[in-house]
């Protein structure tokens, strides 16, 4: 595991052996966390690992035990003020008035910006505009459906054209469709210069929006690098073979790899992929040519689960992943 | 603060003030249910429960003040339940987020409640004067007597505001609205002390919304609640000093638990 050096000039946020409890829980056990400007920096990890306490520091809503942390050159917990005109925040739930109507919401998060009450006016048009909300801007938010109210929502974290955006699970809770529109919105930020700080427990998530990913355990950074980096941690894709008769077994896994592994009791020959779709067409047809029944083939990303285990074995030897295997 | 970050506080307030009448709006039966409650209470305990123990001269006279007073003192429902819906949304965050002047969301608070309250003082003393109330005093008597009410309800609202903070879910309020209902009717609202049993009068005349009343009828010329008593010959002190002791103690308290949202 190797953390980008802490000191980077270019740096938006900067995190350092960042501490919070609640109680006896410890929240951020020594957090590290660098992200360079204008990139989008996934933070990925399984709930209580910190994600939503990591964003809340950053944003200002709440504040740190020990460590360091500054965002946009400013230090969150002596200069809020400074911290907050460069920020937006989309967080797990819509941090908007559900009451008022989309435009309502806006030109009034447009004034307590201070950009006087034209500008408010105009700027609220303009998002409404941009996220295919102007014709429902009257329409009370409650009435939204998840898409909308998501969308509405990192609108309203846009108002300032902000250096620094934080998207806590942005799409958890939506289903594809509303996850697909928040997908769009966040690519159309990139470019602008921004920079992206993203929490996730979908590892397809930061695979398909970040530059970069920090894994988050249990208050800590388990492993940094980009989305590459972290699948070869894993071990990439793997195909699944499952065949009619058992008998067959090891002559299919000579077909399907060298590096094959088979479940006599599944049937199941399993093995590690690197070209996915050239290898689930070669397996079909080796299978075919030698004549051996498949009842299905199927190609499967490693799970976010499989990223921990895998991660929190590595970083942790001798702790639970170890008394799993006694027991 | 510079003169610039007061006109901030100033604007920002005022825009969070908007933010609440624009619920009223959006929410006008919530509204007008909320105004007629108290109608509702003066029509049925003036007409249909009628004459008060122990009260001297006509007993519309004497209710419509003690009703004005209940309804400042239960204004402390509409607060919390506000509030607590408020910190229970994620709107809140937002505006926490933002570098917006962070007592504004307490302030537009304050001002959309006070607005409601003046509404409902209205629309009360109007109900009285169709259905028989006179007052006898002068304007400056009548004005403050209606200052002396929004005072007490000033009052409630640091009060609503700090407990909604403690209490944190809006079912909490739920208990409140039904322990308001005893500490409403321990006072002079609907009955003179001196009907009730020796002990319990005396406790009743201490409650901070027995002095409101009793000032306030001093004040409209209203029959009084024959009693000669230390706080009933002193409601007029008690109405004051009640209020700004509850205020003294509540507002900081709420503020403090406010500014402590981030731990």
């Amino acid at each position: 595991m190797s953390l980008t050096g802490a000191h980077a000039d270019d740096a938006a946020i900067v995190v350092e052996g960042a501490q919070k409890r609640y109680g006896q829980k410890r929240a951020l056990d020594g957090l590290d966390l660098v992200v360079r400007r204008g990139t989008v920096h996934g933070v990925l990890g399984p709930n209580g690992a910190g994600k939503t306490t990591i964003v809340r520091i950053l944003a200002t809503l709440l504040r740190h035990d020990a460590g360091r942390v500054e965002v946009a050159g400013y230090d969150v917990r002596s200069r809020p003020a400074e911290v907050r005109r460069r920020i937006g925040l989309l967080g797990q739930h819509a941090a908007v008035d559900e009451e008022l109507g989309g435009r309502q919401n806006l030109e009034m998060f447009g004034r307590l910006y201070h950009l006087g009450a034209r500008r408010a006016g105009e700027r609220a048009d303009e998002l409404l505009a941009r996220f295919g909300l102007a014709d429902t801007g009257s329409k009370a938010v409650g009435k939204y459906s998840g898409g909308m109210r998501r969308r509405l929502d990192l609108a309203a974290s846009l108002i300032t054209d902000p250096q620094v955006l934080f998207l806590d699970e942005p799409t958890t809770g939506l289903d594809p469709r509303g996850r697909a529109e928040v997908w769009g919105a966040v690519r159309s930020l990139v470019g602008g210069g921004t920079t992206v700080l993203l929490t996730t427990q979908y590892l397809e998530e930061a695979d398909q929006l970040a530059d970069r990913i920090t894994v988050v355990d249990r208050g800590r950074a388990v492993a940094e690098g980009t989305p590459d980096d972290l699948k070869r941690t894993v071990g990439g894709d793997r195909i699944d073979v499952v065949l009619r008769d058992a008998r067959h077994l090891d002559a299919a896994a000579a077909l399907v790899g060298p590096d094959a592994e088979t479940d006599a009791y599944r049937r199941r020959i399993s093995a590690p992929v690197a070209d996915r779709m050239a290898a689930l067409a070669r397996t079909v047809r080796a299978l075919e040519a030698a004549g051996i029944e498949a009842e299905d083939i199927a190609l499967r990303r490693p799970t976010l689960d499989e990223v921990f285990l895998h991660l929190t074995k590595e970083t942790e030897p001798g702790d639970f992943a170890d008394e799993e295997v006694v027991a | 603060m510079s003169a610039n970050a007061v006109g901030w506080a100033v604007a920002d307030s005022w825009t969070m003030t908007r933010r609440e009448l624009a619920h009223w709006g959006r929410q006008p039966v919530q509204v007008v249910v909320g105004l007629v409650f108290p109608v509702m209470l003066l029509l049925m305990f003036g007409f249909l429960i009628g004459g008060g123990k122990g009260v001297q001269g006509d007993y519309v006279d004497f209710l419509v003040p003690g009703m004005l007073a209940l309804t400042m003192a239960f204004g402390l429902e509409a607060t919390m339940l506000a509030v607590t819906q408020d910190l229970n949304k994620g709107v809140i965050d937002r505006f926490r987020s933002m570098p917006m002047t962070s007592g504004a969301v307490l302030v537009g608070r304050a001002v959309a409640d006070m607005l409601q309250s003046a509404a409902g003082l209205v629309i009360l003393v109007g109900v009285g004067w169709a259905v028989g109330w006179r007052w006898h005093g002068g304007p400056l008597a009548f004005l403050g007597a209606l200052g002396l009410l929004l005072l007490l309800r000033f009052a409630m609202l640091w009060v609503g505001i700090h407990l909604a903070m403690v209490a944190g879910r809006p079912e909490m309020v739920q208990a409140v609205q039904i322990l308001v209902w005893p500490v409403g009717f321990l006072s002079s609202v609907f009955a003179a002390p001196a009907s009730m049993p020796d002990w319990l009068g005396r406790v009743v005349q201490w409650n901070p919304l027995s002095a409101t009343a009793t000032a306030v009828r001093d004040l409209f010329g209203s029959p009084a609640a024959a009693a000669s008593s230390w706080p009933a010959e002193h409601a007029g002190l008690l109405a004051v000093v009640w209020p700004v002791v509850l205020v003294a103690v509540f507002f900081p308290l709420a503020v403090r638990r406010f500014g402590r949202l981030n731990q």
